[in-house]
């Protein structure tokens, strides 16, 4: 078994341990990462990764993490290493500051080694909208890793680094974890600082770690949760993240969404998820079917508050102080029009039309404004349902992992591949993906949510399910 | 010809930069005169992933300015994003408060010389001002420029935005109605007020309508008023520019103007036809500010009295005039200053000696009162000296000149200058036969009844006594002993 197969608690136990070093550790996953087959890292951090490592590796009391490698989605600002969001707009552009997220791992031992592909600006499901090139699969390299955060998933995936992180507004941790076969989670709207993430909707955005076990996933977020002056959003995080160990679900009643065990879903999506809702009861947990009325409204209603809220989040980018600028324009709408048009590409320039629209006078009611309606609703049939239940199960993705080109002429089927996890986006709540077998030799993700703030049960549940599901496959060619 | 009657109807907007530390979303001092782009940072610079967090001290001001304009203060307000394309809006949008302000319906008190007046306020709120584009080559215009850059040291200032219902009917009034509003906000430490420096700035909405009618007329904003003059004389123009186009049949349309106070012309900046679409919706990145019942009482309870409870208390109580008063009241430390004065000595001699000399002196030393080493306490002193007629008005005088130039007890002055008044009726009544005697021409003709000659006579003997003689005394002795020689 190579390092790069370890888990990244093993890896800090062996660091720990004496047996490896961070250098080692960092060595092994940039050796990895620099042959990059699936197109995971849109810039790699060698010399620094190395000397931080080097320095944690001299130091008397280890810190927490114990100078591990992690990849950083490309949404997150990192001072003086190029963050582009996947964008043209932003080629090149050396962030002056450090996402708050990103410096708490730092302070706590995590070495950045690098920045991962992703969806322009956090927009799309397959990493097919990066402007450098989409990011393959590990599984099949025809077919996405899911997006927007798909090289962060693919990263891990692969093998690349133990874990990573990723942001998610409509889905975009949780559907890629489940297409590579990994863990991913969103906790709860308000959970970790969004400062220092590039905005895409700001009122869903949430960053959230990716893993290749619930408990990695659990210690990664232990070290980002709680609050930042530098966010308004941002939450107090009083009881803190607990690493889990649950092995049984005694007296965790647990909702399976019947609108998303239905025909928009893969049969054999559907039969994987299945097989894991029933070893609920053999590991002491009850099963309920939970109705939510108003889910089916979530796609619509996403697609118009995400791409309003995006309309004004990317009209800083014009080209006056920052990143690409028209070599080509005599007068400022001229600038303003150029700057943009060559730096944005086609699916963002369909949202932020999209969102302009929603949010134009004489429209808004009947858009944004039926939107916000609509998200309460959807808020509340969530709180109903977490009055009978614990947490809510379902799958992740309707489908697995598609192929590469198979949806980027319809919008709207692309759209669809989020249909699982919109809804818990639009009401706020923590929820993950785990891999719970395979359809066709591909993953299958099961997503599980819980009530806001209920991220330690919710990874006590996904640990006990994890252990009896026993998923070890790994991409053909990559780790055991 | 018609031979209507118009009314004009004005509202009045202000911008009023607000005297926090700290800009109003991130921490970057508040300095002006800086070099440029020397108070920035990720996010007044709106880098990709920077966040905006509300300044607690620019909710205070505005409380406090809330509580001082009569404005309910709801239980939450939130706010919103506008957006527009600008070099000098770093996001693109400025974040501002649309359909929950901070500070709800209000009423403003105030004074003119018809009597006390009110405005409705329909709305105070929140929002970050613009940078500051330099435009270089060419006038410095942005016509003509070569190139535009910005600073970025005041992009994110905090501003208060009061926005007035339409009640005004004159530029007059709305000057009175400014420059009340100005002195409240600075006297309570909200703004600094300074019109030339565009801390504080002023709009007007303004249309007409045939007098008795109550429907409003298409309005049109009027830009760019930076002194209670300007203001006064932008509106009355274009009060006549509206009613001329009425009256030769045209109609007024909706846009928004440019007032060029050097020359008094009026000239479009854009029609409706041009105006945003600002896209307003609720700013995802901050919570709704719901400030604690208790604290926003408290505010209230600590408002300290209002420049124009003060201005209507020094006419009611101590009989000033409304001129008086106006002087006095501004800046808030000379109203201080008259005030200490005014408890000891008479409130109308005080008004007058504070206002009046006590300035004149001063500031031919380029001081002024509070600043100065003239304690009120010596003025009231002077002012008693007089009523007791222990020194005349010109001693007076000449008793405060010294106290300002070089200091010391206005009594002791009195003594060391020899300026008591002369009490002596004999040596008065020996000055004014000296006098008789050595004019009898003049005494000749006084007695034939040109009786204006009392004046010569008394001026005669102010001099020859260095003005330590009580005029009004001396007259009296002149008709007496001319009457009688």
């Amino acid at each position: 078994m190579a390092l790069t197969d370890f888990s990244a608690e093993e890896q800090i136990a062996a660091v720990v341990a004496g047996e490896t070093s961070s250098v080692e550790l960092v060595a092994a996953h940039l050796a990895r990462v620099e042959h990059d087959e699936w197109n995971s890292f849109l810039a790699v951090d060698r010399e620094r990764a190395l000397a931080r490592a080097k320095e944690i590796d001299g130091l008397a009391t280890r810190p927490p993490l114990a100078g591990v490698p992690i990849a950083i989605k490309d949404a997150l600002s990192t001072r003086d290493l190029v963050t582009t969001a996947g964008s043209k707009m932003l080629e090149g552009f050396r962030p002056i500051y450090t996402a708050t997220c990103v410096a708490r791992l730092e302070a706590a031992g995590a070495v950045i080694i690098g920045k991962t592909n992703m969806d322009e600006f956090a927009m799309g499901s397959s990493t097919e909208n990066s402007a450098y090139g989409p990011t393959l699969n590990p599984w099949d390299l025809t077919r996405v890793p899911g997006g927007s955060s798909g090289g962060s998933a693919s990263s891990v995936a692969a093998r690349q680094v133990p874990w990573s992180l990723g942001s998610d507004t409509g889905g975009s941790i949780r559907q890629p974890a489940a297409l590579c076969g990994i863990v991913g989670m969103k906790p709860t709207y308000g959970a970790i600082s969004r400062y220092g993430l590039i905005a895409f909707a700001s009122s869903l955005d949430q960053v959230g770690p990716f893993a290749r076990t619930v408990r990695d996933a659990a210690l990664l977020l232990s070290h980002m949760v709680g609050r930042d002056p530098m966010d308004a959003t941002s939450l107090e995080w009083t009881e803190p993240i607990r690493v889990p160990s649950a092995t049984r679900l005694d007296g965790v009643r647990v909702g399976v969404i019947e609108e998303l065990m239905s025909d928009g879903i893969e049969p054999g999506v559907r039969a994987a998820c299945q097989s894991t809702i029933d070893m609920v009861e053999a590991l002491g947990g009850t099963v309920v079917p939970i109705a939510l009325p108003h889910a089916g409204y979530g796609l619509a209603t996403y697609y118009l508050i995400a791409p309003a809220e995006a309309s004004a989040n990317l009209a800083r980018f014009d080209g006056i102080r920052y990143g690409h600028r028209t070599a080509d324009a005599d007068v400022l709408l001229e600038h303003y029009e150029r700057t943009r048009a060559e730096g944005f590409g086609p699916e963002v320039k369909r949202r932020i039309m999209l969102g302009t629209f929603a949010l134009s006078s004489g429209y808004y009611d009947a858009y944004y404004g039926q939107a916000q309606r609509v998200r309460t609703l959807i808020m509340r049939d969530f709180a109903e349902a977490f009055a009978q239940v614990d947490v809510v199960a379902s799958p992740t993705s309707p489908s697995t992992a598609f192929r590469l080109g198979e949806r980027t002429a319809d919008p709207l089927s692309m759209y669809l591949s989020d249909i699982c996890t919109i809804p818990i986006s639009l009401a706020g709540l923590p929820s993950l993906s785990i891999p719970c077998g395979l359809s066709e030799g591909l993953p299958v993700g099961l997503q599980l949510a819980g009530p806001a703030f209920s991220e330690n049960r919710l990874l006590e549940v996904a640990h006990a399910l994890e252990l009896a599901i026993g998923f070890d496959d790994a991409p053909q060619g990559v780790g055991v | 010809m018609s031979d209507v009657q118009w009314e004009a109807v004005i509202g009045i907007e202000i911008h009023a930069q607000l005297l926090t530390a700290t800009k109003m979303f991130c921490g970057c001092a508040l300095s002006f005169g800086d070099p440029a782009n020397t108070h920035t940072c990720p996010v007044c610079l709106a880098h990709p992933g920077a966040l905006p967090v509300v300044n607690a001290e620019a909710i205070r001001l505005a409380l406090i300015a809330g509580h001082a304009l009569g404005c309910e203060i709801p239980e939450r307000s939130v706010f919103s994003r506008k957006n527009y394309f600008y070099p000098d809006l770093p996001k693109a949008y400025q974040i501002s408060q649309f359909d929950e302000p901070i500070c709800g319906p209000g009423r403003f008190r105030f004074l003119t010389e018809d009597g006390e007046k009110f405005l409705g306020i329909t709305r105070a709120h929140l929002e970050e001002d613009a940078a500051k584009l330099n435009h270089f080559g060419g006038e410095g215009r942005r016509a003509d420029a070569l190139g535009s850059v910005v600073d970025f040291n005041r992009g994110g200032t905090p501003l208060l935005e009061i926005v007035t219902e339409p009640e005004l009917h004159n530029g007059t009034d709305a000057a009175a109605f400014l420059k009340q509003l100005r002195q409240t906000l600075v006297h309570l430490g909200i703004t600094d007020g300074s019109m030339e420096q565009g801390s504080m700035r002023a709009d007007a909405n303004i249309s007409i309508r045939p007098m008795g009618v109550t429907t409003l007329g298409t309005k049109t904003e009027l830009k760019n008023m930076n002194s209670f003059t300007f203001l006064e004389r932008g509106i009355a123009a274009e009060i006549e520019r509206q009613i001329g186009i009425v009256e030769s049949g045209g109609t007024v349309t909706q846009e928004t103007l440019h007032y060029e106070p050097t020359t008094g012309h009026i000239t479009s900046l854009r029609s409706k036809e041009e105006a945003h679409d600002y896209r307003y919706f609720p700013e995802p990145d901050l919570v709704p500010v719901v400030p604690d019942r208790g604290w926003v009482d408290e505010i209230r309870a600590a408002l300290p009295e209002l420049p124009v409870d003060r201005r209507d208390r020094w006419m009611r109580e101590y009989g000033l005039t409304f001129e008086d008063a106006e002087v006095l009241s501004e800046p808030a430390a000379l109203g201080d200053y008259f005030e200490q004065v005014a408890a000891v000595a008479p409130p109308k001699s005080a008004a007058n000696w504070v206002r009046g000399d006590l300035r004149a002196f001063l500031r031919e030393r380029g001081q002024e009162p509070w600043e100065s080493d003239v304690p009120p306490a010596a003025v009231a002193q002077i002012i008693s000296m007089v009523e007791a007629r222990e020194i005349s008005m010109p001693s007076a005088k000449q008793v405060l000149a010294h106290v300002v130039e070089h200091g010391g007890d206005p009594k002791e002055v009195v003594a060391s200058l020899g300026l008591g008044a002369i009490q002596d009726e004999s040596a008065l009544i020996a000055i004014v036969d000296a006098l008789i005697a050595a004019n009898p021409e003049q005494a000749a003709q006084l007695r034939d009844g040109k009786d204006k000659l009392v004046g010569f006579f008394v001026g005669q003997a102010m001099k020859a006594t260095q003005g330590r003689a009580d005029p009004g005394r001396i007259g009296e002795l002149v008709r007496e002993r001319v009457a009688a020689s």
